[in-house]
């Protein structure tokens, strides 16, 4: 076999380990979406938050502490003790839980028939605002993470295809476990939203909003039980990429990678969110393969996925997977 | 007492319909003018040119030209710096290609490159609505930073990959580079806002502007009544780009100086200038100023009280500055949507009664 078409394989299933990873942020976008038609632009912000959240309460971190070095002049910082990382990961979601509380009570209770736009506008308020709170309370440093997830080159693919091809794919461990981890959770989301009583009514609020009420549904809380699982699939999506690329700033613009990914499945579709993500990871990666980095002077990762999905939205607005969008005056 | 209608006759069609039909309103812009171009200019010093008037008339062109988009056209653009960096590097290419021609024209055509290239980017808003517009305008947005950044012709292939704005003069006096002084610098900008301004508010209050308004309330129902979407949608996406240009190009050559497009023209700039268009309010040229002033204002206030005053470490008062504008978004979003200028316009009813409101 030649030599690029087995570097395009390779390509081509790291492209496919990203896209999970894309997947796993555009479902949390996905869910604020289907159930309260909030376009939520901080999910990128709040997997950033999680993730800095964990890390804090593992190390022991004194929350606020460089605020109150400041104020009081003391030299707090941390309390000297280490949390296992389950035990960290379920404290974690309590933060996210009661972030959720917050965000509906003190947004998005006051917006209810507002535009669609100045919703929009207000969870890139709160992304801003999390931004700042999030660096405040655990400091804007890099931080590594770890969870106990396996990282580094999966020796069995790599001898595995060494056998077969005379060169050995390297695959992170990470993200296989990463894709198994997505798998289920997806799953779990499916089930969830089809089965429970809860998931139904999710459904319900998605539908209509004034029916669901009439029949007995608590819109609020649907409204923090959705945030608080987009909070929980910000924590996992927080953690994988964490663990990836270490804890900062720059996570929180993963969010921008799955605008795209949106964009190609659909708003509203949690399957749109999977297919969407494998498909700009592996294009992304085969573009920037064969055509970016030898022609193009590389990095064209960045632009690629939204001219891919602008593309395609010309020819279907609403997404590989989105409803039908149907226009009456 | 101010703003009163009665006793101000009108005798002909041209002084019905002129920009400020009010005669207070009226006065009040000319003093306004007056102390802009005639007292600023000569107590002025670089520190407040720098950190307060020069951002804030720029950002006021490019709050205007997307106000013009996303408030009075209803197409939610977040490609904004990538459009600005266009008209720097325009406005770059130029100045270093025809040095013998007068900045002005520089600055101006980088305005028209600009709207051109906006047209292409706002094409597909013809397909595509809402939030998949705003998700596709950021592909023009981190299509064209990556463009500005790869490929050398733009940046006549310096070693540094940086743009530098070489020395330019208008009537004799250094506009650009190093030399310039505070006030010339101030009174280019200020030329160009007050320009734009007007154009803008005339726009809007004409055909076009309706045009642009119907398709925002709705655009099908426009469609029907005979408005061309194509036309209006387009023309929006061509001024907008045109005024977001020459925001662009100022910013550049008048401003800073040397641009490193990633830094510079970045996403947040896109999402900046967008809060300047809600907080000052969508759909109003006031509001537009409004908005840069009270963005361009708050960091500067803020770094003043946290870091002169408190006496806080940068860092942390840069994190606070986070959530305070973060927090004032949403807190303006949920209090007041319609931004500053719905404020002022509350205030202008109240002024028109006082002090007898009944």
């Amino acid at each position: 076999m030649p030599d690029q078409l087995i570097f395009g394989m390779e390509v081509f299933l790291n492209g496919l380990m990203a896209g999970v990873l894309y997947a796993l942020v555009a479902l949390g976008f996905v869910l604020i979406y289907k159930a309260s038609g909030i376009f939520n632009y901080a999910q990128g912000v709040m997997a950033l938050f999680a993730a800095l959240t964990l890390v804090g309460i593992m190390e022991g971190q004194v929350p606020f502490s460089h605020l109150i070095n400041a104020i009081f002049g003391t030299e707090i910082h941390h309390f000297g003790w280490h949390v296992p990382a389950l035990a960290a990961i379920l404290l974690t979601m309590v933060v996210m839980v009661a972030l959720a509380w917050a965000v509906n009570t003190f947004i998005f209770k006051h917006l209810v028939n507002q535009e669609p736009i100045i919703l929009f506008m207000a969870t890139i308020g709160l992304a801003y605002f999390l931004e700042g709170f999030g660096d405040m309370m655990w400091g804007s440093d890099i931080k590594t993470m770890d969870v106990g997830l396996p990282q580094g080159i999966n020796e069995v693919i790599d001898e595995t295809t060494a056998g077969w091809f005379g060169y050995g794919f390297f695959i992170d461990n990470l993200d296989i476990v990463a894709t198994v981890i997505a798998a289920a959770l997806v799953f779990t989301l499916i089930v969830f939203a089809q089965y429970t009583k809860q998931g139904r009514a999710m459904r319900a609020v998605a539908d209509d909003h004034q029916a669901a009420l009439s029949v007995g549904i608590s819109l609020n809380f649907i409204w923090v039980m959705v945030w608080s699982l987009a909070g929980f699939v910000a924590l996992v999506a927080g953690i994988m990429w964490g663990t990836k690329s270490g804890v900062q700033f720059s996570l929180s613009l993963i969010a921008l990678k799955a605008l795209p990914v949106l964009m190609l499945g659909g708003f509203t579709s949690i399957p749109g969110a999977i297919v969407g993500g494998l498909l700009i990871g592996v294009g992304e990666k085969l573009f920037e393969f064969a055509i970016g980095a030898p022609y193009l002077g590389g990095a064209t990762e960045i632009w690629f996925a939204y001219v891919l999905a602008l593309i395609f939205l010309v020819f279907r607005p609403q997404g590989l997977f989105g409803e039908k969008i149907i226009e009456r005056v | 007492m101010f703003y009163r209608e009665a006793g101000d006759f009108k005798t002909s069609y041209v002084a019905d319909s002129q920009t400020f039909p009010i005669k207070f309103d009226r006065f009040r812009y000319y003093a306004v003018l007056l102390v802009a171009f005639a007292v600023v200019p000569f107590v002025i010093n670089d520190y407040w040119v720098n950190a307060v008037f020069l951002p804030f008339l720029i950002y006021s062109i490019a709050a205007i030209g997307l106000n013009i988009l996303v408030g009075y056209c209803g197409q939610v653009s977040l490609g904004t710096g990538g459009f600005m960096a266009v008209g720097a590097y325009a406005c770059y290419k130029l100045m270093t290609g025809f040095p013998e021609v007068s900045i002005f024209v520089h600055v101006i055509i980088s305005g028209g490159i600009t709207a051109g290239v906006c047209v292409l980017f706002g094409l597909p808003s013809l397909r595509i609505k809402g939030f998949y517009l705003a998700v596709a305008t950021l592909a023009a947005q981190f299509f064209l930073v990556w463009l500005f950044n790869r490929v050398g012709w733009f940046y006549n292939y310096s070693a540094s990959g940086q743009i530098n704005a070489p020395e330019r003069t208008v009537l004799g006096v250094p506009i650009t580079g190093a030399e310039t002084a505070p006030w010339a610098a101030y009174l280019f900008c200020l030329v160009f806002t007050v320009v734009c301004a007007l154009v803008a508010r005339n726009l809007t209050r004409g055909m076009q502007g309706r045009q642009w308004m119907a398709i925002r309330d709705m655009d099908i129902a426009a469609e029907i009544i005979g408005v061309n979407p194509l036309k209006a949608k387009l023309s929006a996406f061509a001024v907008s780009g045109f005024f977001v240009g020459i925001a662009g190009a100022l910013f550049f050559a008048v401003y800073l100086g040397a641009v490193e497009v990633g830094e510079v023209f970045g996403i947040n700039k896109s999402f900046l200038v967008l809060f300047m268009v809600i907080i000052g309010g969508l759909g109003s040229i006031f509001g537009s100023f409004a908005g840069a002033a009270f963005l361009v204002l708050l960091p500067v206030l803020l770094k003043n009280v946290l870091v002169g005053g408190l006496g806080w470490p940068t860092d942390l008062a840069a994190h606070f500055e986070f959530i305070i504008v973060g927090g004032l978004i949403v807190i303006f979003l949920v209090a007041e949507p319609h931004g500053l200028a719905q404020l002022w316009r509350v205030a202008k009813e109240k002024l028109r009664l006082w002090p007898f409101p009944h």
